[in-house]
């Protein structure tokens, strides 16, 4: 039981990172890569909100439409289920944790329109995950979605300061850049 | 002036290449042109009705909760079209899989109803919507062209020589599509800079 939890945790975080393997997620990927410091406030606020919205999304399936039918309502469900998640994690934070809300708050309402967070809860139903599995599987696709951020911060920073082609600046060379990090990634894939 | 609501989608607000919304369906489904072309007419289909029923509704949507309307609204939709392209293309559904639930979050589908639809009658707004999906679809048709030519030297499915004798297989996995988007948004920044000085 333990291994195939970590199985799942490292399958996600690795092998089929959300980002870098699944493409899920990428306009907070290219958005909020620039500084370190902001990719690691998104990361984390992706991580909380993809565990919550993976755990209430799958027992919204399980306890509520499976029973009663109503399984062509997923999709807009879910994506209710997450608006409201994110703002109510958001009301949350900012009475319980003001100093976390500063470093989070911005990047709060951004998360609804995240894809990993929604394709996370649909493959979580979709791979028949029970309620420990989702919950792991969203974890480690929150912390493979950090991971390849602050790599590709690091990397930002550091090609900001070098010599571009004009028509390479920006977007264009953080694509590439995610290219050649997606290629690294594949190497994981032997791994499990 | 009606015209440019509908041309303007298609190269100078290309929703795609210029302002880079909803990158991360057109980098999953562009690894084949049949992928591409399927979900291109799925977010076309889906921002035309969410866009003529948001214009429709702009007058009696409370200002502070559109937001949401707009989710369910878009969300009907594409659980609309779900539906309807699992019943009539099954092998097209199969190979979309997630990504066609995940229309729902496509920036591109919120972003014109917040910008467009929400301003403007329900005429502009469809001829704004079929514009952006149109550029939508060429941008993903454009990306699918290179990507399955180099990885599977096949247009459509059809084997094309010479191309077809060895090809790059990581031009359709995750790592091409990310060069090649990032290549193409630089080619047509360098066109664009091009006219500009002549």
């Amino acid at each position: 039981m333990t291994a195939s939890l970590i199985g799942i945790f490292v399958v996600a975080v690795f092998i089929e990172n959300y980002v870098l393997n699944q493409i899920l997620g990428l306009c907070p990927f290219i958005g909020v890569s620039n500084k370190i410091d902001s990719a690691l406030g998104m990361g984390l606020a992706v991580t909380f909100v993809m565990v919550m919205a993976g755990v209430v999304c799958w027992s919204v399936q399980t306890f509520l439409l499976v029973p009663l039918q109503l399984e062509y309502l997923q999709t807009i469900s879910f994506i209710l289920v997450i608006a409201a998640l994110v703002q109510f994690v958001e009301m949350v934070i900012r009475k319980t944790a003001p100093a976390l809300y500063q470093a989070l708050g911005v990047f709060l309402p951004l998360i609804t329109t995240n894809c990993a967070v929604l394709g996370v809860a649909l493959l979580n139903v979709k791979k028949n995950y029970g309620l420990l599995e989702s919950a792991v599987n969203s974890f480690g696709g929150g912390t493979g979605f950090l991971f390849a951020l602050i790599i590709m911060a690091g990397i930002r920073e550091r090609l900001d300061i070098s010599d571009l082609p004009d028509a390479m600046k920006g977007s264009p060379v953080a694509f590439v850049t995610a290219g050649l990090l997606a290629t690294a990634f594949m190497g994981f894939s032997g791994l499990v | 002036m009606q015209m440019d609501e509908l041309t303007k989608g298609i190269w100078k607000e290309n929703p795609i290449f210029v302002i880079s919304l909803g990158c991360c369906p057109t980098l999953a489904v562009s690894s084949s042109l049949t992928n591409g072309l399927g979900m291109g007419i799925a977010v076309t289909f889906t921002l035309i009705c969410s866009n003529l029923f948001i214009s429709l509704i702009r007058n009696i949507t409370p200002g502070k909760i559109r937001i949401p309307v707009y989710i369910v609204v878009i969300a009907t939709f594409v659980t609309m079209v779900d539906k309807f392209i699992a019943a009539f293309s099954p092998a097209l559904s199969a190979s979309l899989g997630i990504f066609i639930p995940l229309i729902v979050v496509n920036c591109i589908i919120l972003g014109r109803a917040e910008a467009f639809a929400c301003k403007n009658g329900p005429l502009a707004s469809v001829l704004d919507a079929i514009g952006m999906g149109i550029g939508f679809t060429l941008a993903l048709l454009c990306l699918a062209f290179f990507r399955e030519l180099l990885g599977e030297g096949t247009l459509f499915g059809f084997p094309i020589p010479v191309f077809h004798a060895d090809p790059a297989l990581i031009m359709i996995m995750a790592p091409g599509g990310f060069v090649v988007f990032g290549l193409l948004i630089a080619l047509k920044r360098f066109l664009e800079a091009k006219g500009a000085t002549k």
